[in-house]
């Protein structure tokens, strides 16, 4: 019964993406929501490594940009063709995340952010300075629309909309697959504790580094789509306000669950773009709402009605039918 | 089942274990005790691979183990519980405890991505392992609460269950019945006896002096991380050497 | 060899400010075994206070510190109390998040207030001093002096006062602490207003020779991590000690190296140590 809810709602929320474009107002609304989108995906792995696996990168956009900066110095100083760029977003930044992983992940908790924190500022100092690889702060410009496969294009917004949601959809699938198997199990288990997991037979630093190496893998693949989608590049998308902002959707919405990332990630975007005047102070509003979730909803919207829920479904009898 | 030979752990200057050799014998309840911070845990967190001895060798079976990791020493069949344990609460008992088994499967990403047979068969056994280990320790009817929402001595078992997920031939428990009451102790040692008449040998550090007594086969008593006594519990109660050292101590702790 | 001098003294001069940061990053760690983002809000926010009141109320350069020391105490300890107070029992990352939320609400504070762009602080001091060769410019002597003298009272007040000793015993144990009867409430408000005090000083030292802007205290805050880090979190020695490496490794590697990349020599120093000593430099560093 409740697989079949849960089974429910997602349908439902592909059929709600699938039909957006015809309800979406103007061009700009479907831009609004496929950019939400490409920074979900990209939560999407930051809550595999955070929310699941209990170890906080604070390089992550750092890891976005690296996919992106793939795609858009390939595409534009190399001329290969956007989808043999685009292919290898991911694997660089999951390659990139190997070196990075086998040295960050020995260090436990804090250590381990602090590290990624400069390993952040490593990779937005270098990418604004490397004046020949990243065309520094000019950024990168005219990077080429995603071509067309066979009968399908991709130079209208309501086609790339598409395109992104396709992707977003299967790193869904894809995550959901992994934190309902075993393997997600043993993540979990880390994020309860090193020492546990560790006495139950779980080898910390290889399923650690799987699971940073998924992680920046996602946000790779989301930097790629943000490259063809977008168009041009700055240094900026590695900044660590990026990462805050991907905490923000995560926490909104629900840490270590499938969905929390999506509702965030949809939610506050739309929230900022509709009071418009927030824009540019919006962690005015957001920052107290960050510690007051923190303090009083430390698992999201998500998390806690799914507590709520498993708490009514082991209630004896009765009164669990509401 | 192991065997210890003088084994010994340094922070910086300080001995906190030193030169200890014993056995912890195949099929019977093996006790340590000792005064508060008498190495304890920390010789438990020698056995168990989560620190590495400076000196000394740890044999199981008569494989050397010594400097393995915790996992690995999982693997070969050495479980252990910690002195609190930190179940995740937003889920429920038996989710928390599917994991326990994780170490006897193999499935990994790829069996994932693809949604291999071997995934869903291991699955199952890992489902089916956490429920029996419930069963062992008479849990089975609180299988679907919230871990949140389970009593100290509920906490307590689920750690037994956990570490017998596992599979293991020894268990080391760190102070298996702290803090609940006596009557719920009584149980606990119930289960410890269950335990070991299935074939399981276990290990235990404990403060509760009665339950020890009444429980445990061998004793080893550590005092300052050195072994001072070991026997039966009737030759430790009248070992000199362990009177000493628990009222010196009570003298020192005033 | 002038050159060199020269170098000496602009490492003395990050050093100096790396140092303030670093130890008051370091004492909360101790205290409270919180890596606090917000720090380097916190030095943002001393920096525009100074900046505020000598520019809008027109008070003389040291008062204004003076001022600024006092407000960015006071907006620590409401910190402490608001924020991390209630997360005290929380897992390791929750508390991590709300202070970087503290980070996000008081930049954004700053750039309402006084907006985003660059604003340059006067110092009464512009004058250069010629010594031997190496021209000084005075504010950078006075941030060396007065940066080693607020140290040097930190210290002693560490170590020869009783309220000093409390903050030090709770960094070393905390169940320690509640058994001596330490208040540990009224230890955490001190602890997080001495390290806003430093930091408000720093910035207000560091800002005449530098800009004052609402992202002003990241690369400083993040350096100051890799201080900490390097010195063993929670160390005071390791804090002044690693303030004083990373601000002449910066000083000569910029001078030497190459200054397009000076900002990442701290970092890549970091990586490199951590990779080879996962420990850190000091593993017996008080942690």
């Amino acid at each position: 019964m409740m697989r079949l809810n849960a089974k429910l709602g997602w349908i439902m929320l592909l059929v709600l993406g699938l039909v957006f474009p015809f309800l979406a107002g103007n061009d700009y609304h479907l831009t609004v929501m496929s950019t939400a989108y490409i920074y979900v995906l990209a939560t999407l792995g930051l809550n595999l490594v955070t929310g699941y696996t209990g170890q906080y990168n604070l390089a992550h956009a750092g890891f976005m940009a690296v996919g992106a900066y793939t795609v858009g110095i390939l595409t534009v100083d190399y001329q290969v063709p956007f989808w043999i760029a685009f292919v290898l977003a991911g694997p660089v930044a999951a390659l990139l995340g190997f070196f990075i992983g086998i040295v960050s992940l020995r260090l436990k908790g804090h250590y381990f952010s602090i590290f990624t924190l400069c390993v952040g500022y490593i990779l937005f100092l270098v990418i604004e300075k490397w004046e020949s690889l990243t065309h520094g702060t000019v950024g990168i410009i005219g990077i080429p629309a995603p071509s067309p496969i066979g009968p399908l294009t991709f130079d209208s917004p309501r086609a790339l909309y598409y395109l992104v949601f396709f992707f977003l959809v299967v790193g869904l699938w894809v995550m959901h697959r992994i934190v309902s198997s075993l393997l997600g199990r043993t993540f979990m288990a880390i994020r309860n504790g090193d020492d546990l997991a560790e006495s139950l037979g779980i080898n910390l630093m290889r399923n650690k580094l799987l699971a940073f190496m998924l992680s920046v893998f996602y946000a790779g693949l989301a930097g790629g789509l943000y490259a063809g989608f977008v168009r041009f590049l700055g240094p900026g998308i590695a900044g660590v306000e990026h990462t805050f902002d991907m905490t923000m959707y995560m926490l909104v919405g629900g840490i270590g669950t499938l969905l929390g990332p999506v509702l965030g990630g949809l939610t506050v975007p739309w929230i900022t773009q509709t009071l418009q005047w927030l824009q540019e102070y919006r962690f005015l509003v957001f920052g107290p709402i960050l510690v007051l979730l923190v303090i009083f909803v430390p698992h999201g919207i998500v998390g806690s009605f799914i507590a709520w829920r498993a708490r009514k479904a082991a209630q004896p009898h009765g009164s669990g039918h509401a | 089942m192991l065997e210890v030979r003088n084994l010994g752990k340094r922070f910086g200057g300080l001995a906190a274990v030193s030169d200890v050799s014993t056995k912890i014998e195949t099929g019977k309840v093996n006790a340590i005790i000792g005064p508060n911070g008498a190495g304890k845990t920390t010789f438990f967190n020698l056995l168990s691979g989560v620190q590495k001895p400076t000196s000394g060798q740890i044999l199981l079976q008569g494989r050397d183990i010594t400097g393995l990791r915790a996992d690995q020493i999982a693997v070969l069949g050495v479980s252990r519980t910690f002195q609190t344990t930190v179940l995740f609460n937003q889920a429920s008992v038996l989710d928390n405890l599917i994991v326990g088994h994780r170490l006897r499967t193999k499935s990994g990403l790829l069996d994932v991505l693809i949604g291999s047979s071997r995934l869903k068969r291991e699955e199952q056994i890992c489902r089916d392992k956490a429920h029996a280990a419930l069963e062992f320790v008479g849990l089975e009817k609180i299988a679907t609460r919230l871990a949140a929402d389970i009593s100290q001595e509920e906490r307590k078992r689920v750690a037994f269950a956990l570490a017998l997920a596992t599979d293991p031939q020894l268990v080391l428990l760190d102070e298996p019945a702290g803090g609940v009451n006596p009557e719920e102790t009584e149980g606990l040692a119930e289960l410890i006896r269950k335990m070991v008449a299935n074939g399981i040998t276990v290990c235990l550090i404990e403060h509760k002096m009665n339950m020890i007594m009444s429980l445990a086969d061998r004793i080893m008593v550590l005092n300052y991380g050195e072994k001072i006594a070991e026997g039966t519990p009737a030759e430790i109660r009248a070992n000199p050497a362990v009177i000493d050292a628990y009222l010196g101590s009570e003298h020192a702790g005033v | 060899m002038d050159l060199f001098f020269q170098q000496v003294l602009n490492g003395l001069t990050l050093g100096g400010v790396y140092c303030l940061v670093a130890l008051g990053l370091t004492l909360v760690y101790g205290v409270l075994h919180v890596p606090n983002f917000a720090h380097g809000a916190f030095y943002m926010a001393g920096a525009f206070v100074s900046f505020h009141l000598m520019t809008a109320w027109g008070w003389p350069y040291w008062l204004a510190m003076l001022g600024s020391a006092a407000c960015v105490a006071l907006l620590a300890v409401l910190a402490e109390r608001l924020v991390f107070h209630p997360l005290r029992h929380a897992s390791p990352l929750h508390p991590m998040i709300a202070a970087i939320g503290v980070l996000l609400f008081l930049e954004a504070a700053a750039q309402a207030i006084w907006g985003a762009d660059f604003q340059r602080m006067q110092s009464p001091y512009t004058g250069i001093v010629d010594l031997a060769g190496v021209t000084a410019p005075v504010q950078r002597l006075l941030i060396i002096g007065a940066a080693f003298a607020l140290v040097v009272i930190v210290h002693l007040f560490l170590t020869r006062t009783v309220t000093g000793s409390t903050i030090v015993a709770m960094a070393q144990t905390r169940e320690g602490a509640a058994l001596v009867g330490i208040n540990a409430n009224r230890v955490a408000m001190l602890t997080f207003a001495l390290s806003g005090v430093l930091a408000a000083v720093a910035a207000t030292l560091y800002a005449p020779i530098n800009l004052v802007y609402p992202a002003m205290g990241h690369l400083v805050i993040t350096k100051a991590f890799v201080i900490i880090i390097l010195g063993g979190m929670g160390s005071v020695p390791g804090a002044i000690a690693g303030g004083l490496i990373i601000g002449l490794a910066e000083s000569f590697g910029a001078f030497y190296v190459s200054d397009h990349y000076k900002d990442i020599i701290a970092f890549t120093l970091l990586v490199v140590i951590l990779s080879l000593r996962p420990q850190g430099l000091f593993p017996n560093a008080a942690r």
